[in-house]
């Protein structure tokens, strides 16, 4: 009676104007019988309360019992069959708030909203009187940590993976396989200790002819000192993509020979083209805009020989406030009768193509035109990564390869500083901070888009997709903290935490893709029309049980696998038989099988 | 700046004309002028030509083109190139009665605009007098669009083309001007060898005309049933099949032309059945037809257990006209004329898409199925479906319902008879409905079996290994309505086939003559391209690979539909006591509230039928319900995009999926082979399936192949990307977030 009471009262209360604040996640937990918090290492339960009710926007209010521990919240379903369990990592919380003031039965109520595209909402009864804190309190405490002087549960977790996937980049061995240096591109110190540019890495490609004194000026003239470093080089046309952040032209157009020589160098080192075009990833009227502020754009005064594109991607702001419309219109429910246009209006995928198409433009000039290209936006952190990382992926199939991507993010977005702490706010209360973005987010869709579109090019499976972005927001790897190399070395990242790759590296099968055929020289052109564009189903809508994908093809490929590998046994183990029984005799029919399953193993 | 639709002759680009120069023309042409003919088929007749035609290439932006002949005969509109043959490139699935790149079967013809002056104006049939348009523009109905210039040619020459095409293409005819029937006139060489290979195809594919066909699927089903052959004259009713099974109960069959009567169509192994009837409205004053319908009502529900639930289709789904409208607005999102069109209307995709209603209409369609599907399944109930004439969303819906509720309807062969049961044999109108003879009147066209197959195709694609025919397989039977050779449908009802083929046949002592099925695959495709119908990801059912098939007696697979422990079988209430009066009650009801008498709204009640079936665990050989929420519900891809080179994703797509899986299946096989060889012994328990069936594509050029595969085969396609153009027109972002700064700190005062 009390019960269904209070939940009554609740959605009387709240039924006004918390638009968002509704929740659920349905996880059927892997051992309902048990339905016991599995502890990670050094996990502790801070607080527990029985008698919690969450308001579930898909199956109505559940009855159970909460947990907060130092890394996750954990709820499970005691009144419902079959036991299901809710299981959050505190960082996935964007923000936590109280809703309305306690009831006369003493009642809280508080809502959670969540950066993987899910709200939750609970209610349960506050202790009178208690000197302990409540359980909100409790949550609040460990869901920021950052914003209450702790420390993130990745600096506290000590599991021991048999791979340590800090190794798995090393910038030198991956410059070397693209046959760096050379004769036209040198190693350069002279950000050896970060001092020139904090957000940069320590090891720069450069051209040969410019020198570090050279340098140096350039990079009091693009933005943040981001000056224009090689990022890929093509292995045959030696064409480059290159990135960079917007030149401080302002308004007087400022110029800075070094920095005109610097593009001029990059253009002579590639001797196939007398060209090099300049990617600007931002809409003209914004670039044009930013002279006002001291930025800008290369003008063709200055740089004679090249070409000057804007890509038309807006910025973080209109991103972010892109992927909040979508999540209103996927989450909790989907109105069915205006699916297609809500979900146009979100413009989610028209940003989606408007980044696939930049980095197909790149890719196309790189490989194409064995053309030299200069990549920047604003400050050459969020869009200028989307963009080459892309590129990159379409060019050079070692970035599909699920090391080559862990490569290319600890390349492009880590160690050339895309602002991961910014952008996704770990252990931060301020969840109206205008610097987060899902810029990342963003990206990991574009692959995903791609994988769609290719199915057997990428050796990597949705799931290591989702799971990268899970982890993103989780705080148990210290892959994503901080905003740059600089600052990762600073907190000792690398040797306190331990690295999303070497959970993910540990257990590969998990994350391949039973279909992938590894072509060596194989440029992937994707479609960029939003004809052939999706919306992330299996992603965005993973918490709505009525999306529940069926089972996936990738199980019936794990069947076929397991079935291969099985037969494949069983013939070995009947030609040993066969071979022990009748050794001389028969050892040419013995041979003709061995034959034929060759080619199977080739790609086991 | 870009114009659009029908005036789109103004476009910023040099007028197209203008890329080839009359001098070139007569370069192009010096080489020795050989008349070149097409390969006419049996019975194919040319009715006029002309040369020099421009074909504008589809695949390219810059409006180039090849010069060449273009003919028109008695069945297809076909371009013979000037240029020397191409080398033939082993095309892996080709059409053998014509070619997707330059023939056009006329009854494919959808529309045929003419540019006048730069203006484009479609072309009725009264419009063909004197001018001749310099461009003539052809929209087939499988979405391949052909422009032809017609100024290089002379004039009479291009007057007559023009006049020639537009007449057969649009000009009302009669039903023996379709190719069919001087196709089939002319015996094809091996006769005897295709007879005796159609005939063993026939076998398997149950085609519904016989007495036992209908006996074996009751059988089959457990039907308990009354066959009625009654009709084998149509004696009852020109619009009813020939032979058809109908309640026990019913004793008259002679009153109202068979109208009301309830044709039975599945039955679950329940008991229960599912019934459809042509319901015409009726007016209060009828009482006597009223009376009748109630009859009819109650000897359906006297089937199993004295339940009955009717729905009336004609209130509860779009009518004919209203699927025509909106599948009118939603192809001609892909019937695209260039490249900048495709890059304006990418931008409005979603709503577009949405505003066609098509999508919708495929929704209400799976959802009332679904209805259907649970009263059998779940509520053990009859359920009668009716509509004006029966036989145009009464076929759609118990079709679907079958293929949800019984995975013999999931195979190829098992698809192809329901397909006979529901529509060929069950009278589906498909001459009027498909509007083959281009009557004027508009009323009774409808593209309702195109609508039956895409929910199928939905189906498959969320459900694919529980098919075992591809989409492939319905993208080319969707084709197939158009090719003017097959019996399956060039008729409105078994009577009009009757009466159509017993004329026609010019001997009369052999018996009627037939012209090919739709099912003797062997007419379109050989042996290799049909291997293109199969689903590599079928999960075939375990207990029957060993078992020797019997393709003509399959076995009603039906206990599996469900596990027995989901739901309780229902209890023999209601049987004994009260039924007179409970029966009373319920055909009130029925009248009142149409469907389940439940206040509950349909969607809400399916919605909680889905979700109980979602948390069983996958059973491919069971029920199959499709996800109906907004995202689960797509465009049929390949059907739509195959032909658009903008979205061809060149080494991508479902191919490269396709080809890698059967190479994994292929290497299972050998493995299998290979055990086989080594374990005589067992030798005997191996599967002997077909071994060609995955070893379709040499792997290697997969890589190369574009995402329109197996249509729009294009080997010599450079390699380039597709770079769209304006991509900035429409996104506007109108509040101030675009013109922020990235920066954090000009930023802060930002809430």
């Amino acid at each position: 009676m009390e019960e269904s009471g209070s939940v009554d009262s609740v959605e009387s209360l709240f039924s006004v104007p918390l638009h968002c604040i509704m929740f659920f996640c349905v996880q059927v937990y892997k051992d309902p019988s048990k339905g016991e918090l599995p502890l990670l290492p050094e996990e502790l339960v801070q607080d527990s309360a029985k008698d919690v009710t969450y308001i579930c926007p898909f199956i109505g209010p559940v009855r159970g019992s909460l947990t907060v521990t130092n890394y996750r919240l954990f709820f499970r379903c005691t009144d419902r069959e079959p036991v299901f369990g809710l299981d959050l990592p505190l960082g996935a919380l964007s923000r936590a708030e109280k809703i309305g003031a306690a009831t006369s039965r003493g009642d809280v109520s508080y809502g959670l909203v969540c950066k993987d595209m899910r709200n939750l909402r609970f209610v349960h009864k506050e202790l009178e009187d208690s000197l302990k804190k409540s359980a909100f309190e409790v949550l609040m405490k460990f869901a920021f940590p950052v914003s209450n002087n702790m420390s993130l549960f990745a600096f506290e977790y000590k599991q021991v993976f048999p791979e340590n996937g800090w190794k798995v980049y090393d910038p030198l061995a991956e410059y070397k396989r693209q046959g760096l240096p050379n004769e036209s591109w040198r190693i350069s110190k002279v950000n050896d200790h970060y001092e020139l540019c904090d957000s940069y890495p320590a090891a720069l490609f450069v051209p040969v002819t410019i020198t570090d004194e050279e340098l140096r000026r350039v990079f009091s003239f693009r933005a943040k000192g981001r000056i224009p470093v090689l990022s890929w080089i093509h292995p045959e046309s030696q064409a480059a993509v290159v990135r960079a952040s917007q030149p401080m032209v302002g308004q007087n157009g400022r110029r800075c020979k070094e920095d005109e020589k610097l593009l001029q160098a990059i253009m002579d080192a590639n001797a196939q083209s007398h060209k090099l075009f300049i990617f600007d990833a931002r809409p003209s009227v914004n670039a044009a805009a930013n002279k006002m502020k001291g930025g800008g754009y290369e003008s063709e005064d200055a740089y004679q020989n090249a070409e000057l594109v804007f890509l038309d991607i807006h910025n973080i702001h209109v991103m972010r406030e892109s992927l909040r419309k979508l999540k209103e219109v996927v989450y909790p429910n989907i109105e069915e009768s205006h699916w297609l246009s809500n979900l146009e209006s979100t413009h989610w995928l028209e940003h989606i193509k408007l980044i696939l198409a930049g980095a197909l433009r790149i890719a196309d000039k790189v490989e194409s035109g064995k053309t030299s290209v200069v990549v920047h936006c604003s400050d050459g952190w969020d869009r200028t990564p989307q963009l080459t990382s892309l590129a990159l992926i379409m060019l050079d199939s070692h970035y599909r390869t699920i090391r080559g991507f862990q490569i290319l993010l600890e390349k492009e977005w880590l160690s050339f500083g895309h602002r991961f702490q910014q952008r996704v706010g770990h252990g931060d209360r301020n969840h109206t901070d205008a610097d987060r973005s899902p810029i990342f987010l963003q990206f990991i869709d574009c692959v995903w888009q791609m994988t769609r579109q290719f199915p057997a090019a990428f050796e990597f499976n949705e799931y290591f997709l989702i799971t990268i972005l899970d982890h993103l927001y989780s705080c148990l790897f210290g892959t994503f903290l901080c905003n740059s190399e600089q600052q990762r070395l600073k907190e000792e990242v690398p040797k306190r935490t331990v690295s999303l790759w070497s959970f993910v590296n540990s257990q590969l099968e998990e994350f391949v893709n039973p279909l992938y055929v590894h072509y060596p020289s194989h440029v992937l052109f994707p479609t960029v029309g939003i004809r052939h564009l999706q919306l992330w189903v299996t992603y965005y809508i993973r918490w709505n049980p009525r999306m529940r994908p069926q089972e996936p093809v990738h199980q019936r490929y794990k069947e076929l696998l397991a079935k291969r590998a099985e037969l494949q046994k069983r013939v070995e183990e009947l030609q040993r038989e066969a071979a022990n029984r009748t050794a001389s005799s028969s050892s040419e029919r013995a041979g003709s099988p061995t034959r034929s399953i060759t080619p199977v193993q080739t790609f086991v | 700046m870009l114009s659009l639709g029908s005036g789109g002759a103004k476009s910023t680009k040099p007028s197209f004309v203008s890329y080839v120069t009359p001098e070139e023309i007569k370069a192009e042409k010096d080489p020795p002028k050989k008349e070149k003919h097409p390969d006419l088929l049996p019975g194919e007749v040319e009715f006029c030509s002309a040369n020099p035609i421009l074909k504008y290439s589809q695949d390219d932006l810059s409006q180039h083109g090849v010069f060449g002949t273009l003919f028109c005969t008695n069945f297809r509109v076909t371009f013979i190139s000037d240029e020397t043959p191409q080398e033939k490139t082993a095309k892996t699935f080709k059409n053998k009665l014509y070619g997707e790149k330059n023939d056009i079967p006329l009854m494919c013809v959808d529309h045929i605009y003419g540019v006048y002056d730069e203006k484009r104006k479609l072309i009725t049939g009264g419009l063909v007098k004197n001018k001749y348009p310099s461009k003539m523009i052809i929209h087939c109905k499988d979405l391949r669009v052909f422009q032809f210039c017609l100024t290089f040619t002379k004039e009479e020459d291009a007057k007559k083309i023009f006049q020639g095409i537009a007449h057969h293409c649009l000009e009302e005819k009669s039903l023996k001007c379709v190719f069919a029937f001087s196709y089939m006139g002319t015996p094809s060489p091996g006769t005897d060898l295709s007879f005796c290979r159609e005939m063993l195809r026939k076998q398997e594919t149950i085609m519904f005309d016989s007495p036992e066909d209908w006996t074996q699927e009751m059988k089959r089903t457990k039907a308990n049933c009354r066959l009625v052959i009654e009709n084998k004259n149509f004696e009852l009713s020109q619009r009813l099949p020939k032979y058809f099974v109908i309640p026990l109960a019913i004793g008259d069959l002679f009153s109202y032309q068979g109208k009301g009567l309830p044709i039975w169509c599945w039955s679950h192994y329940s008991g229960c059945a599912l019934f459809k009837a042509s319901f015409p409205p009726v007016t209060q004053e009828d009482g006597d037809f009223q009376k009748h319908l109630e009859t009819m009502i109650n000897a359906v529900a006297h089937n199993y257990l004295y339940s009955v639930k009717t729905e009336d289709l004609s209130e509860s789904l779009p009518n004919i006209q209203d699927i025509q409208q909106s599948y009118n607005k939603f192809k001609q999102f892909f019937l695209i004329e260039n490249s900048t069109d495709f890059w304006l209307s990418d931008v409005k995709w979603f709503s577009s898409l949405e505003s066609s209603g098509w999508l919708d209409i495929i929704r209400q369609c799976l959802q009332k199925a679904v209805e259907v599907v649970e009263c059998l399944e779940k509520d053990n109930t009859n359920v009668l479906i009716t509509e004006e004439e029966g036989t145009d969303l009464c076929c759609v819906i118990s079709s679907l319902a079958q293929i949800m509720l019984d995975p013999y309807y999931r195979t190829l062969m098992g698809f192809q008879s329901l397909v006979q049961k529901e529509w060929v044999a069950g009278c589906h109108a498909f001459l009027d409905r498909c509007n083959h003879l281009h009557q004027k009147d508009k009323e009774c066209h409808s593209p309702v079996f195109l609508l039956f197959l895409e929910c199928v195709w939905q189906l498959v694609q969320q459900h694919s290994p529980a098919f075992q025919f591809s989409e492939t397989y319905l993208t080319v039977l969707s084709d197939s309505v158009h090719v003017p050779i097959f019996s399956t449908f060039l008729f409105n009802s078994a009577h009009h086939r009757e009466g159509v083929m017993k004329a026609e046949s010019p001997l009369a002592q052999s018996g009627p003559l037939s012209c090919p099925t739709v099912w003797d695959w062997s007419v379109q495709f050989d042996s290799k391209a049909q291997n293109f119908f199969y689903n590599p990801l079928y999960s075939e059912k375990v207990k029957h690979e060993k078992a020797v098939r019997k393709p003509h007696k399959p076995k009603h697979q039906r206990q599996l539909s469900l596990p027995s422990t989901a739901f309780k079988t229902p209890l023999k209430k209601g049987f004994f006591k009260d039924e007179t009066d409970s029966l009373k009650k319920m055909l009130q009801v029925k009248r009142l509230s149409r469907w389940m008498g439940s206040p509950d709204s349909p969607a809400a009640t399916t919605r909680e039928f889905y979700e109980s079936w979602q948390h069983r665990p996958v059973d491919y050989h069971g029920l199959l319900l499709p996800c109906l929420d907004g995202p689960a519900v797509r465009v049929w891809m390949q059907r739509y995009l195959r032909w658009i080179p903008e979205v061809y994703i060149l080494g991508g797509g479902s191919v490269a999926m396709t080809t890698k899986l059967m190479e994994l299946l292929s290497q299972v096989q050998d493995l299998k082979r290979v055990l086989e060889q080594r374990d005589t012994s067992q030798a005997a328990k191996i599967d002997h399936r077909p071994y060609i069936q995955h070893r379709l594509l040499s792997f290697g050029s997969s890589g190369r192949l574009s995402s329109s595969f197996p249509f729009a085969y294009t080997r010599n396609r450079s390699f380039k990307p597709i770079i769209p153009t304006g991509l900035m027109q429409r996104l506007m972002v109108t509040d101030s977030l675009a013109s922020q700064e990235d920066e954090a700190s000009s930023v802060a005062s930002f809430v």
